[in-house]
């Protein structure tokens, strides 16, 4: 299979990001228009006169890309060319949960005909990781970070998913970079369904998040083994398909252990009452979704 | 050659000023519209809502956007698909949809908006001046000003035509008073649907997001080139300045009416005073030189039509000859005490062999009425001038001081 984000760019090696781009044109194949905000995404696929992009690509700004979506949607269709173009959004957590909620939810609200993707490495990379309404409890970032009062992030992330859930739209799903089937399959059958589609892809950034490169894929499948990152579909705002975990099941400190960003609950005074309660989110998760 | 007219009296309609833009809006045949309410801008959405409720305009999709930044960023992604794009807004919505202007211009893509003047906050204020388009006179738009509603709803099949020329490829934002123009009921023809299609192409951008033709839009440019990116803006700029008067010749020969292109002049020719100003406050102006030349006053009007590119050969030629100049700016840029059109002016004839005396005077703003009075003040003042030298360069010339 041709794939549609090639090779060359200047993605970290085992960058999330590159992987949820091919895995995402992989689903939709060439008949597509892929609108990104700025991010890693943008800049390591797009240095002028460069390109990795083999389907119609177009960054605009960092907190508009629900807009230019229903914009391109909306000429397509005008002009009597929307046919079976799909018109996918792919964007990071912050562009998604922060500084583009406006304009997601404004996209959403109106029922335009698009499928955005959220590429969730929670935090902001781009930049140098700084926190984001997607960055988990206690993670440790540069506008988070651990120190002598405290364990990093103070607050657990955003539920992005049951915001779009509350927008009415068709199809929500979860997914991570553990699972490119999962992920290809979901987001193939969102691009068909007609309306706002929402997939939210769990992503493991190597460099923000501190692990050995080679790891990207199993740190994502310990964020799903462990409860901390539940994979489901909503289909009309129920919940209608969630990936068990069964036997695999594994205590959040497999996944924690593995991160730099989680050092400091392994080395500070009274960190194990903070693991408890990252544990506490996890079963929380597994209760909520029947994950067991 | 200034204002031409020959209005044909069985095709005159008298029709509210945002009314008769939407209907030159819808007759310009855009494929996509998105735009969010904001005061005086509310009538012109509001007729091409009905315009789509009625289906009165084929290919076209009306995006109700939740703000502005959304309202002109969906229209980054319908242009970049080939559409023909409008919208409109005004003070608070245009300062919000900054950075999106940029992107706008920087990414060559022809849209259309229109700006029904009004004044920023705080404090906040409904009514018309031009700070909020002159503060975004760096952002790479295309800036006319009209004079009034004929001129106004004319404007806009214009500023489709030079937008979308090949050798310029840049939006264009075309500007009427809020209120003065935008909520005011005059005679006049509505742009006539036959007449456009002759005189406005139909847009066909050389590149657009097509999956038979994967293109990438938008790419980052590093410093090895991001230079000759806005050098190419200007360059467009700088095209732009005859498309613009083609653009007003050519409306002419198929409409038969003009009102300048970058520039018009009334009775300047042998003119002592020349008062330059854009928007409505021209049409006031033309009724004080009346009045003058009748007392045997020679004070002339030079009318700024276009602001960006800014037509400073133009302006240049037209004033050379004065013994004084007074520019009215219904604008301030705080801590310089001066408005543009009296600064980027006079900033424009330095380094030439033109020495003429010339002074600012700011007005009308946040809606404050011009009355004849204040402009033949003005005037007065400026006879001093030319007898005694300057004395105040700039100031406000509405200034109530017992409020201060």
């Amino acid at each position: 299979m041709k794939s549609l984000f090639t090779s060359g760019h200047r993605g970290c090696a085992g960058c999330c990001d590159a992987m949820v781009a091919k895995f995402t044109l992989m689903a939709a194949g060439e008949d597509c228009v892929v609108i990104s905000p700025t991010g890693c995404l943008e800049v390591m696929s797009t240095p002028y006169p460069e390109t990795s992009w083999e389907v119609p690509w177009i960054h605009s700004l960092f907190e508009n890309t629900g807009a230019v979506a229903s914009g391109v949607e909306a000429a397509l269709k005008a002009m009597g060319k929307k046919g079976d173009t799909k018109v996918i959004a792919l964007a990071g957590d912050g562009a998604t949960l922060d500084i583009g909620m406006r304009s997601i939810s404004g996209a959403f609200e109106r029922g335009d005909d698009i499928t955005y993707v959220c590429i969730d490495n929670e935090a902001y990379m781009n930049t140098g990781v700084q926190r984001s309404g997607a960055t988990p409890f206690d993670a440790s970032t540069t506008t988070s970070p651990a120190g002598k009062i405290s364990y990093g992030n103070p607050r657990p992330k955003k539920n992005m998913p049951a915001i779009m859930a509350a927008h009415g739209s068709p199809y929500i799903a979860t997914t991570s970079l553990g699972y490119p089937k999962d992920m290809i399959k979901k987001i193939k059958k969102a691009t068909e369904i007609e309306g706002p589609t929402y997939i939210h892809a769990h992503a493991p950034c190597t460099t923000g998040w501190g692990f050995d490169t080679s790891k990207t894929v199993e740190v994502a499948k310990l964020a799903v083994q462990t409860g901390l990152w539940p994979l489901y579909e909503m289909e009309n705002g129920e919940v209608t398909k969630v990936r068990k975990i069964g036997k695999q099941k594994k205590p959040v400190e497999d996944y924690l252990k593995m991160q730099k960003r989680f050092k400091h609950l392994f080395k500070m005074e009274g960190a194990e009452e903070q693991l408890k309660l990252i544990q506490a989110l996890a079963d929380k998760n597994i209760e909520d979704f029947g994950l067991e | 050659m200034t204002v031409i007219r020959t209005l044909d009296k069985d095709k005159m309609d008298v029709a509210e000023g945002s009314y008769a833009v939407a209907h030159a809006v819808k007759v310009c045949r855009p494929n996509v519209i998105s735009a969010y309410p904001i005061t005086p801008q509310t009538h012109i959405v509001e007729d091409l809502s009905q315009f789509m409720a009625d289906g009165e305009i084929s290919n076209c999709e009306y995006i109700n956007v939740e703000s502005e930044f959304s309202a002109l960023s969906a229209l980054v992604g319908s242009a970049a698909a080939g559409a023909r794009c409008y919208s409109a807004t005004t003070s608070q919505g245009l300062e919000l949809m900054h950075e999106v202007l940029f992107n706008v211009s920087g990414m060559r893509l022809p849209v259309v908006m229109t700006i029904a003047n009004r004044a920023v906050s705080a404090p906040i204020n409904i009514w018309n001046d031009h700070q909020d388009s002159i503060s975004q006179r760096d952002t790479g738009w295309i800036q006319m000003y009209a004079e009034d509603l004929q001129e106004i709803s004319d404007m806009t099949a214009q500023a489709y035509k030079v937008a979308e020329d090949k050798d310029v490829m840049m939006p264009a934002m075309t500007c009427m008073d809020g209120f003065i123009l935008s909520h005011v009921y005059e005679p006049l023809v509505l742009l006539e649907q036959d007449l456009v299609d002759e005189y406005l192409p139909a847009y066909e951008p050389e590149f657009t997001l097509d999956p038979k033709n994967p293109l990438t839009f938008g790419a980052f440019a590093d410093p090895t080139a991001y230079t000759e990116f806005r050098y190419l803006q200007q360059q467009a700029m700088d095209n732009a300045l005859p498309k613009i008067e083609e653009a007003a010749n050519e409306f002419y020969e198929i409409f038969g009416r003009y009102y300048g292109g970058l520039i018009d002049e009334y009775e300047t020719e042998d003119a002592d005073i020349i008062l330059m100003a854009m928007g409505s406050l021209v049409g006031t102006i033309r009724d004080v030189v009346d009045k003058l030349r009748a007392k045997g006053v020679k004070a002339g009007l030079l009318k700024v039509r276009t602001f960006r590119p800014f037509p400073a050969e133009a302006i240049k030629n037209a004033i050379k000859d004065a013994k004084v100049v007074v520019a009215l700016d219904k604008n301030i840029s705080l801590g310089l005490n001066e408005g543009s059109l009296f600064t980027e002016t006079k900033a424009s004839l330095y380094n030439t062999k033109v020495d003429v005396p010339i002074v600012g005077r700011m007005i009308g703003h946040g809606g404050r009425d011009i009355p004849e009075k204040t402009i033949e003040d003005i005037v007065e003042e400026a006879k001093g001038i030319i007898s005694s030298g300057i004395n105040t360069e700039s100031k406000y010339a509405d200034l109530k001081e017992e409020l201060l």
